[in-house]
């Protein structure tokens, strides 16, 4: 029988760090293209304070990318130790993205950082800007990869289940690479990194400004920052993930539960703005909607209809009995009897095996399962409403006001009135913690919304497992938060420590607490610029 | 362009490339953070070695992950069996690994001998661990380990975090441990001067006599007292991947059989002494390119000595010995294998010439006047 305690801890420890690990990620993936973009100002114009800009900056990126490298070691790492059978069963389609991440992407920005951080002194103008543009890439194309994977966990395309092997094997390369969820999604996801990223150097800019101390630095960084972050917030809202819901089943159960859609409303339906979802009235309480939102929205049309939760229940009830079926065949193939009947019989009902997998949990057998157990199933088949409704509005109310901070950031730039407005200065200071808040947000809304699956309609997640002892995996999920508390701390105390300096950390002589120092005894410059 | 057959054999020699690419990359870098407390006496000296491979580590971690993302989408089973069984021990070399790029990139950050004292103790850490629990982990691969897989191919590992710990494979363990310190002793000699790298010569020497030592020695347990496996029932190598369909038995001193049938192989484990003995006698002379690609080599010999004694296994069932998996029946799809070939066929190149590239634009010999000098752009 399923091992409940063991399945929550697995979840537990694998939804700590993997959110742990995704608060390092984005602003390593914007802070690449920032530190680019600097130092492609300091090649064409030669003006010392942009290379001085990429340096400072590119310090702080250390820090973070730092912590980055040693959790995502995890990630590689925990899908086999904590999820063994979700290994083997789509290994031979989800691990191949992964190696390529490696191959393709994760070697080239891992071996460019160096060169960027300690090739200052080595490499030629050009070809130090060149390293970085690859570290740039390296690093973005490591995320379409990662992408690629989870895109497929949500959209499972260009794939068959084999029943001799007993795993899902990959047919078609292109359908898993240009899967529409994976595509929308890495656009999605890059462009929120770019705004952390943004928000990262535009905060602690204002920081600088607002102190009045080392403000030629802190404008130009305040002006690059706000031009890139303009561009991707208007792509992370304009091309939001939500034109993704669409296709596959489970993001359509997804929208529901992001909706708290509990029926299905005449097309075009109306956007409820915020409420109280009831999962057990199937009410949402107190809704404020606005008519023909989500109708035009998610469907892109006014005839559209978005399907309620009741109606799906009924879809993955019909889905669940033909799974029962396709299990009964299988279990013939497997015990021997691989006649061509049992075989086409198998084929006809294998779309829905994955349903019939959802019965595991309540009957070993699958096939002799009660009414009672079907109804069960059923209900696990809809993940939990109200935390999904309520986590995506707080990542689009993060996005809406990040939007208007980079909308007046980017006005008064413009205007070279930025310094003046203090209460902006205070206000993007204050809303460094945003990008995180919908991002974090946000992937709780992708993973949690694919729930009951580990893999859309194919793998339960308590199926997907090791076989260890549920305290095995507490124990190590106790040492994870204590070790990552304390890497935590110390990343943090580094990066506030840092920021605080500002470009003085650099000890080029020019900045303001070296000016300070210089005033008193001029010999204390140390470097020959 | 290859049948499932031809696949599978280049996909285990592809897994034997990465793992040595591992071992000479990384394993310098873990060499290195081995010696670190050892061979550098003063903080001038510690930062001259981390110096050396402060442009280079991450790059070289990443063979670590090619590694395993290898396995995930090559060999699933294995994969999913190895770290799933071995958990308590991936655990721990995983929580050590942690320290490394935290250390390297934090340790210079602050100026207190306390702050970078206790970094340079989680540099050692951070290397040493998982260089044991590798060497211990492959050392119980060579003897099997307790797992099976019911109706549905799903795996349960019965044997316990301890029971890891047996006389062979710490014996495996001081063979990894002294042939990663071997390697970086012969790095850190060609790229520093003066104490330094007379205290590194040193330690390349000891660690080479050490590990001929104890490679020969687990090569003597292995002819005497270790059960290799062999397959039974025929295997169709173009079958699907089936695994617990064939009959294995064991046998004290079969995998040597391999070496006794074909005695051209029996080069591989020559390689890995005399290139050892080799890189323990040039370690002392400059240049140091010899003494660094004679260690390289012997490394290469080493984990391809392995490869070979338990061919086609890869990983044996010591407790359900028809389950083990090998080459043939652990793998991934042809499709899969087919694709991911032409992926390695075409980034390897290219990698190896970029870390080529940035190794060449760094290359110098580390001293303390340019440590001394540089004390805020180096680590």
């Amino acid at each position: 029988m399923i091992n409940e305690t063991l399945v929550e801890f697995s979840r537990w420890q694998f939804a700590i760090t993997a959110l742990f690990h995704f608060l390092f990620v984005p602003l390593t993936i914007g802070m690449t293209w920032i530190l680019f973009i600097m130092e492609a100002v300091y090649v064409m114009t030669g003006r010392i304070i942009y290379r001085d800009m990429t340096k400072f900056w590119g310090k702080l990126f250390a820090i973070n990318f730092a912590i980055g490298v040693a959790t995502g070691l995890t990630m590689e790492f925990e899908f086999g130790t904590n999820w063994s059978y979700y290994s083997h069963y789509v290994g031979d389609v989800f691990g191949a993205p992964l190696a390529i991440e490696g191959l393709m992407a994760f070697f080239l920005e891992s071996t460019f950082v160096g060169m960027f951080l300690l090739g200052w002194d080595r490499l030629s103008k050009r070809q130090h800007l060149a390293a970085t543009f690859l570290m740039a890439i390296g690093t973005n194309l490591s995320a379409m990869w990662i992408l690629v994977a989870n895109g497929w966990m949500q959209n499972p395309v260009g794939s068959e289940f084999n029943y001799a092997t007993m795993r899902m094997e990959m047919v078609s390369f292109s359908e898993l690479v240009f899967n529409p969820v994976a595509q929308v999604k890495f656009i999605h996801t890059v462009a929120a990194g770019y705004v952390a990223g943004a928000m990262f150097v535009m905060s602690i800019s204002s920081y600088y400004l607002l102190k009045g101390r080392d403000v030629a630095f802190a404008k130009r960084s305040f002006s690059v920052a706000c031009g890139f972050g303009v561009a991707a917030i208007c792509s992370v809202l304009l091309l939001g993930d939500e034109s993704g819901y669409e296709v596959g089943e489970v993001q359509r159960v997804k929208l529901a539960a992001i909706e708290a859609e509990f029926h299905t409303e005449p097309a075009p339906a109306a956007f409820t703005l915020v409420g109280l979802p009831n999962e057990e009235t199937m009410e949402t309480d107190y809704a404020i909607k606005i008519p023909y939102a989500l109708g035009i929205i998610a469907t892109r049309s006014l005839d559209g209809q978005v399907t309620g939760i009741s109606d799906l229940k009924k879809e993955h009830e019909a889905r669940i009995r033909e799974g029962m079926i396709a299990y009964d065949y299988l279990q013939k193939l497997r015990g021997g009897e691989e006649t061509p009947e049992n075989i086409a019989r198998f084929n006809e009902y294998k779309d829905d095996l994955g349903y019939g997998l959802l019965l595991k949990r309540y009957s070993e057998n699958v096939i002799d399962a009660t009414e009672e157990q079907i109804q069960m199933a059923v209900e696990d088949s809809i993940p939990p409403v109200a935390p999904i409704f309520w986590a995506f509005r707080m990542m689009v109310g993060s996005g809406v006001v990040m939007f208007g901070l980079f909308i007046l950031a980017f006005y008064f730039n413009a205007r070279r009135q930025i310094e003046q407005k203090r209460w902006l200065l205070k206000a993007i200071l204050f809303a460094l913690p945003l990008p995180w808040i919908a991002i974090e947000t946000g992937w709780f809304v992708a993973e949690v919304g694919r729930q009951p699956w580990a893999i859309s309609e194919i793998l339960p997640t308590f199926m997907a497992t090791s076989s260890h002892e549920a305290s095995s995996v507490l124990f190590t999920m106790i040492s994870f938060i204590a070790v990552y508390a304390i890497l935590f701390v110390i990343e943090m105390w580094l990066m506030i420590k840092f920021a605080k300096i500002g470009p003085s950390a650099l000890h080029t002589g020019r900045y303001h607490f070296e000016k300070e120092q210089q005033q008193a005894s001029p010999q204390l410059r140390q470097d020959k610029y | 362009m290859f049948d499932y057959e031809s696949l599978k054999l280049i996909w285990w020699l592809i897994i034997g490339v990465l793992l040595i690419g591992f071992a000479v990359t990384d394993g310098m870098d873990m060499g290195v953070g081995g010696l670190l407390p050892f061979v550098a006496k003063d903080d001038t000296e510690r930062r001259v070695v981390i110096n050396t491979i402060a442009a280079h580590w991450d790059g070289n971690q990443v063979w670590l992950i090619t590694v395993g993302a290898s396995l995930f989408a090559a060999w699933p089973m294995v994969y999913a069996t190895a770290f799933s069984g071995f958990y308590f021990a991936m655990m721990l070399t995983l929580f050590c690994l942690f320290l490394r790029p935290l250390g390297f990139d934090y340790r210079s950050k602050i100026d207190s001998p306390k702050w970078r004292y206790n970094w340079d103790k989680a540099l050692f850490v951070g290397s040493m661990v998982p260089t044991l629990v590798f060497g211990i982990a492959f050392g119980n691969l060579l003897q099997g380990v307790p797992f099976n897989f019911d109706e549905f191919m799903r795996v349960t590992y019965t044997g316990s975090f301890f029971a890891l710990f047996n006389p062979f494979a710490l014996l495996s363990g001081v063979v990894s441990v002294s042939m990663v310190l071997m390697h970086g002793g012969t790095w850190l000699s060609m790229r520093t001067d003066e104490h330094v790298a007379a205290r590194s010569a040193k330690a390349a020497q000891i660690f080479a006599a050490v590990l001929v030592v104890s490679f020969s020695l687990a090569g003597l347990m292995i002819a005497t007292s270790i059960d290799g496996f062999i397959i039974q029932s025929t295997i169709d190598p173009s079958a699907l991947a089936q695994p617990t369909t064939k009959v294995v038995t064991t046998v004290t001193g079969a995998w040597l059989n391999n070496f006794n049938a074909y005695p051209v192989l029996w080069l591989l484990p020559t390689t890995g002494i005399v290139m050892a003995i080799v890189a323990g006698l040039l370690a002392r002379f400059k240049p140091g390119g010899l003494a660094f690609t004679a260690s390289a080599l012997s490394i290469a010999g080493v984990i391809f000595t392995m490869g070979v004694s338990m061919f086609p296994f890869v990983m044996p069932s010591s407790s359900t010995p028809n389950h083990s998996l090998t080459l043939w029946d652990a793998v991934s799809s042809e499709g899969t294998l087919n694709l991911m070939l032409m992926v390695v066929a075409v980034f390897l190149p290219i990698i190896l010439c970029y870390t080529i590239w940035c190794y060449s634009k760094m290359w110098r010999t580390v001293t303390r006047s340019e440590i001394e000098n540089n004390n805020h752009s180096s680590y």
